[in-house]
């Protein structure tokens, strides 16, 4: 195997790149696929106890808007600037996406804020029947993606403020920003089917 | 000399298999109708997908050997694809007549049933004889009379866990699942003491939580009935009665026509007109009786009824008192 | 975006031994214990993975041997129910969980990266993660058994019986969260798997040039990505109704007993096509070396690798047949579990087709290859028996079922795996294992499998049912059940014997040179075993059968750094080279990281806080992990 005809020269490709050419990007979309499948899953769970129960929800009205509308619209008004930042990673611009990165942490802390409150307003405990229990877990699972985004995006924008604020870390923003937008749609699943389902049963 | 070796061989594996075959638990034993129709829809079954095989390994070991009989890329694909086509057309042919059976089996009309509600608890068969007259309604445990050639409509549920009702001479099996109510509806048209088991992993003595099926003519099934409805024979002496009442029997025990009222444990009102005790796991004997009221851990480990201190003398007048409740 | 002086000197800029050797400096892994335990090379990784998942299956077997002891007569004393419930727990979850897919898995990290010609798998260190997880969560099962807390409640543990009524103490809680742990790895090398073989191949080996067993590998990848999140969401639930009170599967408050079912089975069915899918690449990889020949109908093969895993999610409720669901639901489960058969079907087909057409050499590895054939179609043929909703009533939960199940395992995977094994043996150790010993370890293992499983299937038509820890005399069931017990016996020493061969071979076996099978796909076109870089030129591929083609060698892509760890991304679809992409050096952190996982996970069994804790230190590890150590990592 060595000077053979039909070689290839790969020494003037680059390290790395942005999308679907790089490894990370897949590696984000696999993990994105399997959470993306356990939602379904778990909202599957919650549709099959709201069929086979008489009434759904049980014992208790449907949870209040108030809180998780106001996540909702937080979640979505944070979409634009996520959208800027994957922007100012492609053009590799290290001071637009200091400040992009600044930006999508506090909007990313406003909706866990406002979810603690989303919490604490829920009529019913986990362990009062399986109503509150499924309701608990997948407001529990958003969650935990919630956080651990916003952990993500925090860490990310302290490293882009120290000496390795270059090269491939611009494709790390921009996988940073895609898994934000799963985090945002997979909301927006879940607050119709949590909030919204059970006012159409009842009705 | 190795032909010798593989017929005993096979012979020896017949021999060793054929006991169960007329067994009392067996699936092709049947004694029904619809374990008839279970049956043959097995030996068919059996009979195409052993010939699938002989076929398969006819063509690998072909394969082998064979020197000449070279074929051509694209006559074997044509072969392939011809043998994908045979291979559809037989499961087809397999699905279709494993629905025609389904639908028999399960697609029944209520027809004048015998309807019995049967609850499964850890370890043991509650059985309630339903009936549109309160009056005609009884409770028993473990053991079930049917009449020959009548409907029968089981109606299943459990207390706990997750029990299976399994009496393989005359249905399918159907599981006992706490908050679900199933049926499952059949005839038995063969008499005999028939043997069913649970068969649904249910904890500690899922293997010994078994029931007899014992199908009777009719006139014979009416007057077990009849007898099952009435309240406790008096007792010949009060002597056990007044054991069983004073120790903690009575908690967990239902005896009609006493104060003992347990709904935890069986119904004994009719102990003694069982063939076994503790589901099916002895039969009853007096010894067998003394041996497990003594200590049941001892014949079935982990089993929910405590071990109750008694003298020898308690020991004897108890037996007696629940062999005479017939 | 390049450095290209940094990046030098590229590997056409040396040759022969320095280049090697050079190579082998910046892929090897440090010696000593700090090295071993921070290696990210995916051939370490997966030998231990290897090495471990035959541990585990020794001690389920070993589980088996114990519980056929006290069957092998009626009313036996050996166990008693205590035990003997945590024995056939621990044989069936340390198969399923610790086993059968671990061991596929195993053998994808090691042969994916050198089959598609790359220098690593894709996220070396969250592979070496995976593995220190299933470690963990098989150790975190195996001590609470040994401490007499292990789990009892049978490898699918239903509810109720599982739940916080019936099983209180922590054995069904070990159970739950060990699912954890193997999921989490399992999850992972999926998704390593799925991004070496879209993004890591070879120049030139485009789709349709990818070696069967890295489809197999790539369609079971996606199997395990749609099909785990069930049961990890399903034991998630189980441990949150027995900690924290929820009522997921408890009917007097909403719950259901069957949603566990429909979670667990929704996972279950994919779950054996998890395992047996692996196997199949396996078996066409041995069917066309031994029968020198390419495969017969690659496409057919590779299409009916992904038929089979969109049905297999399509079966589930095969497995809830009497639980007296709707009739009309159950028989669409039926028409679809008999229409599996087909491109399982298609595929036997295709390999006897392929000896057809071959001159075979019988080795070791094509007789266990022809024993998967014979075995796996009667478990196959029982199979479509148990599809039939009217049957499986009579058969299900009997000894039947466990007779079609293990057909379909030991029959459909441990023996292509077993054959896998004296196949890539030689590339993996550098030597070849004995075939005089082989050969009587097939025959053992072939023969006393059949005698010991055959008779299950009359036992269970007989009326025996499934997890019975004694049956009564007069059933008449104690013949069969000593010619089992004798049979497993048998079974458990053609195992023994295995293991004395592979000891045996380690030190005395015949050297083996980079191809001792004269095969076709790119593992041998390295030495035995391959250096770190596996391949010191990463070959261009031009067919699919590279090195039956290419005789005399495969042209080079070169231009790759020397001093640094670099591999080529390529294509998804043609395979054409796009980058240099950065691989990462040897690093402790996943060891770490995993440590802290374990200790959350196990530490959550018993309070719900450690969540939080444990959330919090793994986050501080996993931020360690990433945080670039030197600019040199953010090119």
């Amino acid at each position: 195997m060595s000077e053979r005809p039909g070689g290839i020269d790969v020494s003037g490709l680059p390290t790395y790149a942005f999308g679907s050419r790089m490894t990370m990007a897949w590696g984000t979309a696999g993990f994105i696929v399997l959470e993306g499948t356990g939602f379904a899953l778990a909202i599957g769970a919650y549709l099959y106890l709201a069929v086979i129960n008489p009434a759904w929800p049980i014992g208790v009205a449907p949870p209040s808007l108030f809180w998780s509308t106001l996540v909702t619209l937080s979640l979505l008004i944070s979409v634009w600037p996520n959208h800027v930042a994957k922007r100012s990673a492609r053009n590799e611009n290290l001071a637009l996406v200091r400040r992009d990165l600044v930006i999508m942490s506090i909007a990313g802390v406003i909706p866990l804020v406002l979810r603690i409150f989303e919490f604490r307003a829920l009529n019913i405990g986990w362990d009062q029947n399986a109503y509150g229990s499924i309701l608990w877990i997948i407001l529990g699972l958003h969650t935990t993606h919630l956080i651990t985004d916003v952990g993500d995006t925090l860490v990310l924008t302290a490293l882009m403020f120290t000496r390795h604020g270059k090269g491939r870390r611009f494709s790390d923003v921009e996988d940073n920003a895609v898994y934000w937008d799963f985090v945002v749609i997979s909301w927006l699943v879940v607050y119709i089917v949590l909030y919204w389902v059970p006012r159409w049963l009842t009705t | 000399m190795r032909r010798r070796l593989l017929a005993t061989g096979v012979l020896f594996v017949f021999a060793a298999a054929s006991g169960g075959c007329r067994g009392a638990q067996s699936a092709l034993n049947p004694h029904g109708p619809e374990a008839r129709e279970l049956a043959w829809l097995f030996w068919f079954f059996l009979a195409i997908l052993a010939a699938v095989w002989f076929a398969v390994v006819a063509a690998l070991l072909f394969a082998l050997i064979r020197r000449r009989f070279p074929v051509r890329e694209h006559s074997m694909t044509r072969i392939v694809g011809a043998l994908v086509g045979a291979t559809a057309i037989i499961l087809l042919v397999l699905t279709g007549l494993s629905y025609r059976t389904q639908s028999q089996l399960y697609g029944q009309e209520v027809t004048a049933p015998v309807t019995i509600h049967l609850t499964g608890h850890q370890w043991w068969w509650e059985i309630e004889y339903e009936s549109s007259n309160p009056s005609q309604t009884f409770t028993t445990a473990n053991e079930i009379h049917v009449p020959l050639n009548r409907q029968i409509r089981l109606k299943l549920t459990s207390s706990d866990v997750i029990h299976s009702f399994w009496v393989p001479t005359v249905f399918g099996k159907m599981d006992l699942i706490p908050g679900v109510k199933n049926e499952i509806r059949f005839t038995v048209d063969k008499p005999g003491v028939l043997r069913g088991q649970c068969a649904e992993f249910c904890g500690f003595q899922h293997a010994h939580m078994s029931l007899l099926l014992i199908a009777e003519d009719p006139a014979t099934f009416a007057k077990w009935r009849n007898s099952q409805l009435r309240s406790r024979l008096p007792p010949a002496s009060s002597e056990g009665e007044k054991i069983f009442l004073g120790k903690p029997c009575a908690t967990c025990h239902t005896i009609r026509g006493t104060p003992a009222g347990g709904r935890f444990g069986p119904d004994l009102t009719h102990f003694g007109s069982r063939k076994t005790i503790a589901a099916g796991t002895l039969l009853l004997t007096r010894g067998a009786i003394a041996g497990w009221i003594v200590d049941p851990q001892s014949t079935k480990p982990g089993a929910n009824m405590p071990a109750v201190d008694l003298t020898p003398q308690e020991t004897l007048a108890l037996t007696d008192y629940l062999e005479g409740l017939r | 975006m390049n450095a290209n002086d940094k990046d030098r000197p590229r590997d056409n800029e040396l040759a022969g031994r320095e280049l090697e050797e050079r190579l082998a400096r910046t892929w090897g892994t440090p010696r000593g214990i700090l090295g071993a335990l921070s290696t990210v090379d995916h051939k370490i990784v997966g030998r231990r993975y290897i090495v471990t998942a035959f541990v585990f299956l020794c001690l389920a077997g070993l589980s088996a041997v114990v519980m056929r002891a006290q069957l092998a007569v009626p009313g036996n004393t050996l166990v008693g129910p205590d035990r003997y419930n945590q024995l056939f727990t621990m044989h069936g979850t340390t198969m399923m969980f610790l086993f059968a897919v671990p061991v596929m898995e195993a053998f994808a990290v090691y042969l994916v990266p050198l089959m598609v010609g790359t220098r690593n798998i894709a996220f070396p260190r969250l592979n070496a993660f995976s593995y220190w997880v299933y470690l963990f969560g098989g150790l975190l099962l195996w001590v609470a058994f040994m401490l007499n807390i292990g789990p009892d409640v049978g490898w699918f543990a239903y509810v109720p019986l599982s739940g916080p009524e019936y099983s209180p103490g922590k054995r069904a809680d070990i159970w739950a969260q060990m699912i954890t742990f193997t999921e989490v790895s399992a999850l992972a090398v999926a998704v390593e798997i799925i991004v070496t073989v879209l993004k890591q191949r070879a120049p030139g080996m485009t789709l349709d040039r990818i070696p069967l067993f890295v489809w197999a590998m790539l369609v079971t990848s996606f199997l395990i990505i749609f099909a785990m999140p069930a049961v990890m969401i399903a034991s998630t639930m189980l441990i949150l109704d027995r900690l924290v009170g929820t009522h997921m599967f408890n009917p007097a408050e909403g719950g259901d007993a069957l949603l566990w079912q429909h979670l667990f089975w929704f996972f279950g069915h994919p779950e054996v096509y998890i395992i047996f899918l692996p196997a199949t690449g396996m078996v066409s990889m041995i069917v066309a070396t031994f029968a020198q020949r390419e495969v017969f109908g690659y496409l057919a093969l590779v299409l009916a690798l992904i038929a089979v895993g969109f049905l297999s999610f399509g079966l589930w409720v095969h497995h809830m047949f009497a639980t007296g669901l709707p009739q009309l639901g159950a028989s669409l489960f039926t028409a679809s579990s008999m229409m599996i058969a087909i491109p399982n079907g298609l595929q036997i087909f295709c390999w006897i087709a392929t000896l057809w057409d071959g001159r075979p050499r019988y080795t070791t590895s094509l007789l266990f290859v022809l024993g998967f054939i014979v075995t796996f179609v009667i478990g196959g043929l029982s199979g479509v028996l148990v599809a039939s909703v009217p049957l499986d009533t009579q058969v299900h939960d009997t000894y039947f079922v466990v007779a079609h199940f293990h057909y379909v395992l030991i029959g459909g995977a441990v023996f292509p795996l077993l054959g896998g094994v004296y196949y890539w043996f030689p590339k993996i150790t550098g030597r070849l294992l004995s075939e005089r010993i082989g050969k009587w370890h097939f025959w053992l293992a072939f023969v006393s499998f059949n005698v010991a499983f055959f008779p299950m299937h009359i036992l269970g038509l007989e009326g025996m049912p499934r997890r019975v820890y004694t049956y009564q005399a007069e059933m008449g069931w104690g013949n069969l059940n000593l010619i089992v017990t004798l049979g497993s016996f048998a079974f458990f020493l053609s195992f023994v014997l295995f293991l004395c061969n592979c000891i045996y071979s380690l030190r005395r076996g015949l050297v083996a040179g980079p191809n001792p099978w004269n095969a076709s796909s790119l593992e041998w076109a390295t030495s035995s075993p391959p250096p770190p870089q596996n391949f010191t030129l990463i070959p261009v591929v031009r067919s699919r059968d590279p090195l039956w083609s290419s005789p005399e060698g495969l042209p080079a892509a070169t231009g790759l750094s020397v001093d640094r760890r670099e591999l080529i991304v390529s294509t998804v679809v043609d395979a054409e080279p796009d980058l240099r992409e950065a691989s990462p050096d040897p690093s402790i952190w996943p060891l770490a990281a995993a440590g802290a996982t374990g200790i959350a996970f196990v530490a959550s069994i018993f309070t719900p806080w450690a969540v939080v804790w444990g959330g919090i230190i793994v986050g501080i590890l996993f931020i360690g992990w990433f945080w670039p150590k030197s600019e040199k990592e953010d090119k």
